[in-house]
């Protein structure tokens, strides 16, 4: 089967999610209770909205990420053919990955891999 | 024999030879969306039951045994309990992206399904980027955790989906590497190429000592994303109470609870394709009478052993080891796991390049 199976997954996995919570709709008789649309933090009231503003760190960490992440698909398309290439590709590989890591010493120079 | 190849063989050609070919085709369509409903259903029970057998077996406790003979019905039972619960959206909640979170993640899981072959010849869709669909595909998953934490405006469940984020991204990195130094060897991106270069032996034993490196890193990398436990942060019930989807309730938290089982069996599959042969039997070189008496042991059988068996690892890790703290998690992955496995990938090109593999 070509590409169109995956619009059959899509399907499948859109009517499987959506029967399962169509059944549960149509079992459950609900009850209104104020109580019940508060956010649980454990019986605390809560405080305030959580959509403020967050610890930087993970933002750091996403962004070192992107970088390696396209670093990732450039290495995909030359891992197919160095068996084939042979000793270049290996040397210029080893060039692009020195140049990439000098970037990840510098970063990890300036404590952004340090958790705050 | 029979095989699943030549089941599926001989429904495609009795569906040709009983109807005309878009209602052939429209058939087969119902019948694989059929199968993946079936399969996600019979992985989900099949493997909740596994991990709570596993960890009572390891505790010294029996585990669910009152449903059914052994307890083999507990899953069923659950998932009644929870089909009958009412699914509260909290009032401060984004009402869209809370209810469209775990469809996304079924979604993801779903598709992943694709490209796995279950036997021989016994898979959805052979495409030539194999693995490249299957690591990007599963990193979108990512999406929908966020969306569900983001999205229930509870503290807990955006602490929980951050962690998260920032794991699976971290993780996808050492994963991703390890899994382009078993492409290296078989210098092909289709997991039938890549299965059918195991023929004389598979890759972990062949590849040399890169091949186990790249194999210890897959797997911890793996067990970090898909959020279990040493590295199950985004959910540590002890601080976050159940993380990104501490809000959600009844069957939505059902589907979430299944894509997380059903995500290890699509990454511990990943790692049966790569390196221990996907659903090719036990060969050794030339041993070919050892290699016949192998390949009367069907091939789903190698395979659905072979997962498991890593399933098992993976639970077996979480009893094994006390839960890390963020920082430490983050440490792991940047400060050993990436360098390593980046020296380990061109370690294993220059044995790909020498020829000094099997």
């Amino acid at each position: 089967m070509g590409a169109s199976s995956l619009i059959v997954l899509i399907i499948a996995a859109i009517a499987f999610s959506a029967g399962g919570i169509a059944v549960a709709k149509i079992l459950v008789k609900g009850t209104k209770n104020p109580q019940k649309g508060q956010a649980y933090e454990c019986g605390i009231p809560t405080a305030g909205s959580s959509w403020n503003q967050f610890n930087i760190g993970y933002y750091l960490f996403a962004l070192i990420f992107l970088i390696f992440d396209v670093e990732l698909i450039f290495l995909y398309p030359w891992a197919v053919v160095v068996k084939k290439v042979g000793m270049g590709a290996l040397v210029e590989i080893i060039i692009f990955l020195f140049i990439l890591f000098m970037g990840f010493l510098y970063a990890h120079k300036k404590g952004a891999l340090k958790w705050m | 024999m029979l095989s699943l190849e030549s089941i599926t063989n001989s429904i495609h050609a009795w569906l040709n030879n009983t109807f005309n070919p878009t209602l052939a085709l429209l058939l087969e369509f119902v019948i694989v969306g059929t199968c993946a409903i079936g399969l996600f259903t019979v992985l989900g029970l099949v493997l909740v039951l596994m991990e709570r057998k596993v960890s009572a077996y390891m505790q010294i406790r029996l585990g669910p045994n009152r449903v059914g003979y052994g307890g083999s019905m507990q899953t069923l039972a659950d998932t009644l309990k929870l089909a009958v619960k009412e699914g509260l959206t909290p009032d401060g909640a984004d009402k869209f992206l809370f209810n469209l979170a775990p469809f996304i993640v079924i979604i993801i899981s779903m598709l992943i399904l694709a490209p796995i072959p279950f036997a021989k010849g016994f898979q959805i869709w052979d495409m030539n980027i194999g693995v490249l669909y299957v690591s990007a595909v599963s990193s979108v998953s990512v999406i929908g955790i966020l969306m569900a934490g983001w999205a229930s405006n509870n503290k807990y469940s955006l602490l929980g989906a951050m962690r998260s984020g920032a794991q699976i991204v971290s993780y996808e990195l050492s994963a991703g590497l390890s899994i382009l130094s078993i492409i290296v060897l078989t210098g092909s991106l289709k997991i039938s190429d890549i299965i059918a270069s195991q023929e004389n032996g598979w890759w972990i034993f062949k590849g040399h000592i890169p091949a186990v490196i790249a194999f210890v890193i897959f797997i911890i990398a793996v067990t970090a994303e898909t959020n279990r436990a040493p590295f199950d942060l985004a959910e540590a019930e002890s601080e976050l109470t159940a993380g990104f989807h501490t809000e959600y309730s009844g069957m939505k938290f059902a589907l979430f609870f299944l894509a997380e089982y059903v995500n290890i069996f699509i990454a511990c599959s990943l790692g049966a394709i790569l390196f221990l042969g996907g659903w090719m039997p036990l060969h050794i070189g030339n041993w070919s009478g050892f290699n016949h008496i192998m390949d009367f042991i069907p091939s789903s059988i190698w395979f659905i052993s072979k997962v498991f068996f890593l399933i098992f690892v993976i639970m077996w890790f979480r009893w094994t080891f006390p839960r890390l703290r963020v920082d430490q998690l983050l440490n792991l992955e940047w400060k050993y796991l990436l360098p390593i496995s980046m020296f380990n990938l061109l370690l294993m090109t220059l044995v790909a390049i020498m020829g000094w593999h099997f």
